[in-house]
């Protein structure tokens, strides 16, 4: 049956629904990403712009070890956020769909997500805080007597990575919650009553059915985290460049934009090559 | 009340805001019309209001300025504007020549500049003129050195640059991440003059380099390197100088700097006009002031970062307490010795540019 809403089968308004959209998108990304595709081929001599059609910038990033490094520091670290938080994130999330009650639900969730009413630059500085020679965990377990010497905590890659967890389990957090409490009651009663136990319902029926939920929230966590180059640059203290920080060095120092356009394709490429990978369990609908 | 009522009071309400927006925004029109804009692009120490504001009232004009750090990032902003979009530019004493060769900078008349008055080290007619004509004027300059925290660290340590590379600060140390000034002091460690950097001995300033990075705890721009050293996260900072310290004088007079005895980088910053702007009087207006005796000691002082004014004038109009933070006194022996920053042509500035960025990846 065909289940057209709005009672139009017109295909010519359907278009005039669809028309906008596809300008916006044309003018906004595709046309935008080929001029930055095309100045990815080109190559900057005695500073200035020069459009060829040659590889030099592609070649330039694998044959130099500190810029491919930078890939590799940014998958490294985007997808030990990405793991981190979702092992956080789902406990929470159950925790508020499953425990609290229903009236109580909306006031939890939105103090899980109250840092997110805070700017982002704010929340990284305020970890630096935390993390610094001088701050609160250092000077806490110097003063209980654990350690003598201070612990360095910031301008280290584990602390970009527990600047983004704190971020990204929020946005994780309301994605599997959404997820979860669409999920019918029946489907856990009915595993219960073939003899499933709370475990066996959790991993054979609940994790399954939520896994869109999870896959949505972790595909958007990686997009985000892999594209950051903030918190890298505050937490990080320079130690490790991520990709986005040395597309950052491209445009800033040395005003290389082909060679920032090649860097930002290849960034682009993997984030594409994840969702190819994620393809099959990004779809929000259950059937 | 009847429907027709509704769409009558809508109609009015609609058709009286209007009419009065448009008279504010024609009131505000003709604000914008009497009053000029100068629109400059500079480093931070240019935007405070008390700098700017005598000019602003003296001329009737609005200067518009917008920051930026890295002369990268300056050509990069002018290469993606309209001609005309700036009539001034602060750009690195060093880079002047540069600016000038790719007709971003206009000549302004010699007669018309204090340099008279100017310490004369810092008057760089070799930067700032070309062929005989000037192009730009030596503004305020300062050291990139060894900044430290002399509670933490032993000052005559601090005296060797050897030391930074020494077991005793392993891990107490912060790096200023620009790749100029620092390469430039690794080069006067190894006992290379700045003037004398080659692709050939790059690849020892490079094994000091990397050494160095090794020895850091982070590498951080003006904001990050600056709090590194005054919340006591590093006791050195590596490229430092009155420009870290002097501002911090009043709350942590810990602080200090020194040109070690293999020597310091000095650092530059000139002031000219754009050549396609359509207010070069204006223009020249505004580098005259900035190189006035006043507002020189503004600058010197400025919220951003401070440092020594080219215009010796402006000692008048410093205070002693900023004057000892910024070595009035001990100028003589600083200008000489200290070099000016390494000026790469573009190739060995590629290079310098690979090596930082391997030094910051390692």
């Amino acid at each position: 049956m065909n289940a057209d809403v709005s009672g139009n089968d017109d295909p010519r308004s359907a278009w005039f629904y669809v028309v906008p959209a596809l300008l916006w998108t044309m003018a906004f990304f595709v046309v935008p990403f080929a001029f930055m595709a095309a100045t990815s081929f080109a190559s900057l001599v005695r500073r200035k712009i020069t459009y060829t059609w040659d590889l030099g910038n592609y070649l330039e990033f694998f044959d130099k070890p500190y810029l491919l490094k930078g890939l590799f520091v940014s998958l490294e670290i985007t997808l030990a956020v990405t793991f981190i938080s979702v092992v956080l994130a789902y406990p929470l999330a159950w925790i508020i769909a499953e425990r609290v009650p229903k009236r109580l639900q909306r006031a939890v969730l939105i103090l899980a997500i109250l840092p997110f009413w805070t700017s982002y630059v704010v929340r990284s500085y305020s970890w630096l805080l935390l993390f610094s020679s001088n701050g609160v965990i250092n000077n806490a377990l110097m003063g209980s007597g654990i350690i003598s010497e201070p612990l360095q905590l910031a301008s280290t890659t584990s602390a970009t990575i527990i600047g983004f967890v704190h971020f990204f389990v929020m946005l994780l957090t309301l994605t599997i919650y959404s997820n979860l409490v669409q999920l019918s009651p029946n489907y856990k009663r009915a595993a219960m009553d073939l003899g499933a136990n709370t475990f066996q319902t959790f991993w054979h029926v609940i994790l399954p059915l939520t896994l869109p939920g999870i896959m949505v929230g972790a595909f958007l966590t990686f997009v985000l985290c892999i594209g950051d180059y903030i918190t890298p640059q505050i937490l990080g203290g320079n130690n490790e460049l991520v990709l986005p920080q040395i597309i950052m060095l491209q445009l800033g120092r040395r005003a290389d934009i082909p060679a920032a356009a090649s860097m930002s394709i290849i960034l682009m490429l993997v984030v594409t090559a994840v969702y190819l990978l994620c393809l099959r369990w990004l779809k929000m609908e259950r059937t | 009340m009847s429907a027709k009522a509704v769409r009558n009071l809508n109609v009015q309400y609609i058709a009286t805001t209007l009419s009065v927006s448009c008279l504010v925004a024609m009131s505000g029109a003709s604000t914008v019309l009497a009053q000029e804009e100068l629109n400059a692009l500079v480093w931070c120490d240019h935007t405070d209001t008390a700098l700017l504001e005598p000019f602003e009232t003296a001329n009737n004009v609005k200067v518009n300025v917008k920051e930026y750090e890295g002369t990268g990032a300056a050509l990069s902003i002018i290469d993606q504007s309209r001609p005309g979009d700036w009539d001034v530019l602060v750009i690195d004493g060093i880079d002047v020549p540069r600016a000038v060769e790719e007709g971003i900078l206009g000549e302004i008349p010699a007669d018309a500049l204090p340099t008279a008055d100017f310490f004369p080290e810092v008057v760089m007619a070799d930067n700032n003129t070309l062929d005989g004509k000037t192009y730009a004027i030596t503004e305020k300059y300062g050291y990139n050195t060894i900044s430290f925290d002399k509670t933490k660290v032993d000052p005559e340590d601090m005296k060797d640059m050897a030391n930074i590379w020494s077991d005793k600060y392993m891990g107490r140390i912060a790096i200023y991440d620009y790749y100029l000034p620092v390469i430039g002091l690794t080069a006067l460690s190894a006992g290379i003059d700045t003037a004398d950097i080659t692709e050939e001995n790059m690849p020892d300033i490079r094994e000091r380099l990397l050494a160095m990075k090794s020895a850091s705890k982070l590498v951080g721009d003006v904001v990050s390197s600056q709090t590194a050293l005054a919340t006591g996260e590093v006791d050195i900072l590596v490229g430092g100088g009155e420009w870290v310290t002097a501002v911090l004088s009043a709350e942590k007079p810990d602080l200090d700097w020194v040109i070690p005895e293999q020597g310091g980088l000095r650092w530059s910053q000139s002031i000219g006009v754009m050549a396609d702007s359509d207010k070069q009087e204006l223009a020249l207006a505004f580098v005259q002031y900035i190189t006035s005796p006043e507002a020189q000691a503004k600058l010197a002082t400025s919220s951003c970062y401070w440092g020594m004014p080219a215009n010796k004038l402006a000692e008048e109009h410093l205070s002693a307490e900023q004057k000892m933070a910024l070595r009035w006194d001990d100028q003589a022996q600083y200008l000489s010795n200290s070099q000016l920053y390494p000026a790469p042509d573009i190739d060995l500035d590629d290079l310098m540019q690979d090596v930082w960025t391997e030094m910051l990846q390692n």
